[in-house]
This record gives structure tokens, sequence and C-alpha cells, in this order.
């Protein structure tokens, strides 16, 4: 699926602030029995945000109507676990379109990227500031800049320096995906074939 | 020429193009897929209007939604059989090998893959699986993927990584009685915990692990992805070309001439160089159990769950979070704890090996009376070798039944869900809140430990 482009937002953001959130945790395994990609957003972070008898939990943060943007900001190690892409799936159909932490598993991050969300990675304290500016205030705003590869908050005007890998930030400043690229070296992949 | 590790020396020569600045363009031997990750993928390339480039290089089986019993029934859960029936459509259509239930070659996807010899050394193998770490055991570079690679695979028979860094773990020494390949992984994780690996592929080593069947290899590198790695793999020896020999995929005759020399080439040079290492006795090892809710928290069976003192800040609500999730107070023993249930199965543990170990166990004794049950075959063949080595009357005698393969209670995508609140000692490898079933609460151990917990109706040392 060819991704949306990404090149700057400014947004409020929705903390979390708990270490290792699993794939399980982000979507259920029992979610997954869908054959399209569609309506995976509804289920994010399910057995969290919804009691028993799909009620809304009302101290899940995402049920609070304070909390709002496109935002998430997570605890460390983020996405460990499966490699169910419906991780990514979900926080992209749930609204998001940045995942702040200062850990990603290595296949979450892969697979974000692959669907146009931005995973930005910062130190534990610069962490711990951004959650401590949300508590302040939960409507503050920060800015993702890609371009420039910085992600600022705006209250107190401290910029992080973010790392992506060159060839990630051209497809998503652009819209592009692995596929294409792939399916153009066709004559290459043939020829690697040839001379194994 | 410069020293290679064996991880090196594989990768490199399926690297297709280095993109500048990017990813390497890394081309697949094999592509395993699965009813789960893949029908989006399908779906996808049907969309840009093209076909699977490779099917022959692509094998399937139904594994993650299968039931296990009455499997010659259709499906009763509509959205699992959907999914089954898709994978079939969509296999057909391509002409990809589809091994669906109650035929031979059916099981789970990762038991398969080495059974029917479609894992060797020095393969690239990819799966939208994250345990395809799995079939690293063989020597071969084999890790999980996302649903976007299994389109890009399926496109192209290629995909876009960037390459990992190299880890080596050794483990040395003679493994004391009673400890098995489960122990020593979950034992690694317990120490490097579960973000210790991430970035990275691990080469296990040393004469614990050469000692190891290849079953028990499949176990190590199988848990290698609950560090964080993105795989793990173990030099192929005369252990790996003996399992390989004669397998229906296997090469043959003079092929298989070629393939062996080039197999024996498949070592880490002794002055290649690792990103980070570590280095186990295997004489420190005791039967491992987890007491919490990521694989990285496990301790010796004899040891008490360790206390909070010394956490701070987000590390210690975590910690408490996951203690009360499990209902376990923290500095208590873990031996005597009530288990309500027993799954012995998955792509961790789910080989004979696993099944002769258990059954072993628990000839002439009796299941508690208080403990459900499952034992699940991680594929039809071993169902089929579980019955002619007798083990399947061993179980009934103690009053264990064996069910038929699939992944069952290892994710609960399909109906053998542990209740909200109860304990599950399983064979499984991973233990994260609701894995097992929403509230479910699961204790990850080795095969042996399990059928001790079986047996005793309570954690115990077997
Ligand atoms: S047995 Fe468990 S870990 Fe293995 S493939 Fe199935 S669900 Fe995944």
């Amino acid at each position: 699926m060819p991704i949306d482009k990404f090149i700057k937002l400014e947004s409020a953001a929705v903390p979390l602030p708990i270490e290792n959130v699993d794939t399980d945790q982000i979507i259920p395994a029992r979610f997954l029995k869908a054959v399209e990609r569609k309506g995976f957003g509804d289920n994010l972070f399910r057995d969290w945000r919804y009691l028993e008898g799909d009620e809304p939990n009302p101290e899940f943060v995402m049920n609070n109507p304070e909390y709002s943007g496109s935002i998430l900001v997570a605890g460390k190690n983020f996405g460990s676990g499966s490699s169910r892409e419906h991780a990514a799936w979900a926080i992209y159909d749930a609204g998001f379109s940045v995942v702040v932490s200062s850990f990603f598993a290595d296949i979450f991050k892969g697979n974000a990227l692959n669907n146009g969300l931005l995973p930005v990675q910062v130190t534990p304290e610069y962490l711990e500031e951004v959650f401590e500016t949300i508590e302040k205030d939960n409507k503050a705003k920060f800015t993702v800049d890609l371009e420039n590869q910085t992600f600022t908050n705006n209250t107190t005007g401290s910029s992080f320096e973010f790392e992506i890998n060159p060839y990630k930030k051209t497809c998503l400043l652009n819209g592009y995906d692995d596929i294409d690229y792939l399916v153009n070296m066709k004559d290459e992949i043939e020829a690697f074939e040839q001379n194994r | 020429m410069e020293a290679k590790t064996l991880f090196d020396k594989v990768w490199d020569a399926h690297v297709v193009k280095k993109v500048e600045g990017g990813p390497s363009v890394l081309y697949i031997d094999r592509h395993l897929i699965h009813e789960v990750t893949s029908p989006v993928a399908f779906l996808g390339l049907k969309n840009r209007g093209l076909k699977v480039a490779r099917p022959g290089q692509t094998t399937a089986t139904p594994d993650h939604n299968v039931p296990t019993t009455n499997q010659h029934l259709s499906i009763v859960d509509e959205l699992s059989r959907n999914q089954v029936d898709k994978l079939k459509t969509n296999c057909d259509e391509h002409g990809i090998t589809f091994h669906g239930l109650g035929t031979e070659g059916h099981g789970v996807v990762h038991i398969i893959g080495p059974e029917q010899g479609l894992t060797q050394p020095g393969m690239t193998i990819v799966c939208g699986d994250s345990h395809t770490s799995t079939h690293g055991a063989f020597g071969a570079v084999a890790f999980g993927i996302g649903t976007s690679e299994v389109e890009m695979a399926f496109a192209s028979q290629c995909i876009m990584q960037p390459k990992p860094k190299r880890m080596r773990i050794t483990v040395d020494g003679e493994l004391k009685p009673g400890v098995m390949a489960k122990d020593i992984v979950l034992y690694i994780i317990s120490k490097i915990s579960t973000s210790g690996g991430t970035g990275h592929f691990i080469e296990f080593t040393g004469s614990a692990i050469q000692s190891l069947s290849m079953e028990g290899r499949m176990t190590v590198c199988n848990m290698s992805i609950e560090s964080g790695a993105r795989g793990g793999l173990i030099a192929p020896d005369e252990t790996t070309f003996e399992y390989v020999k004669g397998r229906k995929y296997a090469p043959k005759g003079e092929d298989w001439d070629k393939a062996l020399a080039y197999w024996k080439t498949l070592k880490t040079d002794d002055n290649a160089l690792f990103d980070t290492e570590y280095t186990f006795d295997a004489a420190d090892i005791e039967p491992m159990i987890t007491y919490g809710t990521n694989p990285g928290m496990g301790i010796k069976i004899s040891e008490n769950i360790p206390t909070s003192d010394g956490l701070k800040g987000n590390d210690k609500k975590s910690f408490q979070k996951s203690l009360e999730y499990m209902g376990f107070k923290e500095g208590e023993p873990i031996l005597g704890k009530p288990v309500d249930y027993v799954f012995l199965g998955s792509c961790t543990n789910g080989r004979i090996e696993d099944f002769r170990t258990f059954a072993k166990y628990i000839k002439g004794k009796k299941k508690a009376d208080n403990v459900v049950a499952w034992l699940v075959p991680g594929s039809a063949a071993v169902e089929k070798q579980i019955r002619e080595e007798g083990l399947v009357e061993i179980m009934e005698e103690a009053g264990f039944e064996l069910r038929q393969p699939g992944c069952s209670a290892c994710l609960a995508m399909n109906p053998d869900k542990v209740p909200a609140g109860k304990y599950s000692v399983s064979t499984t490898n991973r233990n994260f809140e609701g894995r097992q079933g929403p509230k479910a609460r699961t204790l990850l151990s080795s095969p042996l430990v399990a059928a001790a917990c079986a047996v005793s109706g309570v954690v115990s040392m077997p």
C-alpha cells in the first residue's frame, strides 16, 4: 500500500507513560482475523481502553477528552513482541502519525516506517521532560519536522534532533514505498539469481 | 581476506544491492507464510496488478487460527475460517504449495520448515512472524517481517533491510541434569533483558550450545527474538547435517555433496569481530520459570520472586504493575504457587523431543485434578511420531490427552484460551498480559518443568 507523505506536524500529544508496551497490548491477537486492512484503529490498546462488556474505561488516556493530538508518547521499549504490522496499522488508523519513545523494538520500528508512522526516538531525559510538559498542560503542542529531523517542545522551546535512515526519510517525505523500488529492480534481481 | 562472522557470510552472500545511505536489498531463499499476516499482502499485490514472483520458494500453512480438536470439521469461528480459506485461495491463485489442515505436511510454520528440509544452512528465510528466528538453528539467517515486507517478498523475492549488528553469546560447560534448552534461553534473557539484543543478530556458541540436539537449538534460536534481537543463529555442524539429510526438500546426490562442502565453510572466522559479546557458564543454569509479564522476568524455580528495591520511577511502576497482574507478591517463593493450566506445544517446544521429555516424566504418574492440560503437537509429523513411539498411551494412562497440531494457546487466536485470572504454565515464548487469553496469567517454562507442574498441580521442581 502506498504511504501518506509526512513532512511537518504540529500537534498536542497523548501520553502513555508505560514501559515495554508490547504488540499484544497494542492490538491483541484475537483482533487479527481480518483479511483486509480495515478497522484496526478501533481495537488499538483494546484491553486497556475498554472494560468488560465493551464499555470505554474512563481511566484510560484515550478515553479522556482532555487529551488529543496525533502524537503518541510512550515509555521505553515500545512495540516489543510480535511482527504483526497490525500494531502499526492500529496506531496509524487511530489517528496517530508520530510515536515518541526512548526506545523502540526493531520490527515495530520497521513496520511503522513502512506505513507512514514516524517513530521518534529521544533520550530518556528528554522523554521525561515531554511527559512533564503534558502533565502540566494537556493541550501543550509539539512540532515534528522531518526535513530537519527535529522534535520541538513548543512550551519550553527545547528541541531534539532525532535520527532516521536517510533512505526511509526520503520515502516518507515523498510517500514512496519499497515495493515500487523493488519491482523496478527486476533485472538486477534476475541477474543476481543467475550468478549465484 | 577480512575475517567474517557466520552471520556476515550468510547475509553478504544475499545482498543484491546496498542502497546508498539506506538498507540492503536482500535476496530471500525461502518465504514461509501463514493465514494471519499474508492476506493484506496478497491484497496489496493484487491492487498493483502483480503476481508472486517466485511461488516455488514460498510455502504456506494455516496455523495461528486453527482449532486443535476435530480438525476434519469446518472451523466454527467464522473469521478464523475465512482467514484459513483465504490463504488456500490465494495460494491456489499464485501456485504456492499449501499444507492444509489434516494433511501430512501441516503444522506450525516454524516446525514444518525444518521437518521438510526447507530450512537449510546458509539460507535467508523470512516469514511474517517474529519466531522465524527458529530456523537460525541451522545456520540460516532467518527473521520475522511485517506484512509490507511479505508483500515485497511476494513481488520481488527480496526485502529491504538494514544490516543488524553482531552479537555473540557463548555458553560453555556442562548442563546440569534437568536443564533444557528452554532454561538456557530463559536464563540468557533474564540476564540481558528483553531489549538487550535490540539491533543485533545473535550467534549462539560454546560447548553447551553445541551439545544440544537440533530440537534444542531451535528452542534457543526461537526465543532469541525475545531479547529484542532480529534473530539468532548457530553454526551448522554434524548434528545439523545429520538432521537435514534425507528430508523431503534437502539436496540429494551430487547436490548434497556440493551443499555440504559449502555448509562446512559456514562458521565464524577466528578473528572476526562482534559488536557485543556475552559469556555464560552452563553450570550456573537451573530449571527456570517466569513470574512476570515479559520473557525477561525469569528466575530459577528455587529462587524467590525479586523485590522492587533498587528500582526507580517508571521501572518500579512497571515491575509492580506486572506483579499485580500476575497476582504475586515481591520476595515470595514461586515454588508451590497454584497451577490451573499446562500447555505443552508451540514453535518453541512443540517438537518430538519435547513430547518425549514430557512423557518420560509423567510415565506412571497422574495428572493433578486441578490442572487442565493441553498437549498440542507442533505438526502432523510430530503427532504421527508421538503415536508411533507409544507416547500417547503413556499420556492417556496418566490422564492426559493429545490434541491436533497448531499454535493453539500460544497466542489464543483459536478456542484454546486460558480464562481470566487463571495460571498457565506454558512451554511457549511470551507471557505478555492477555497473550493466552484476556487477563490470563502465563508462566513460561521448559517441557520438563511443565510436566512436573501438571503432575503436582503447583509450581514445582522436576
Ligand atoms: S506457535 Fe506461537 S510463537 Fe510460534 S508461530 Fe504460532 S503463535 Fe507464533
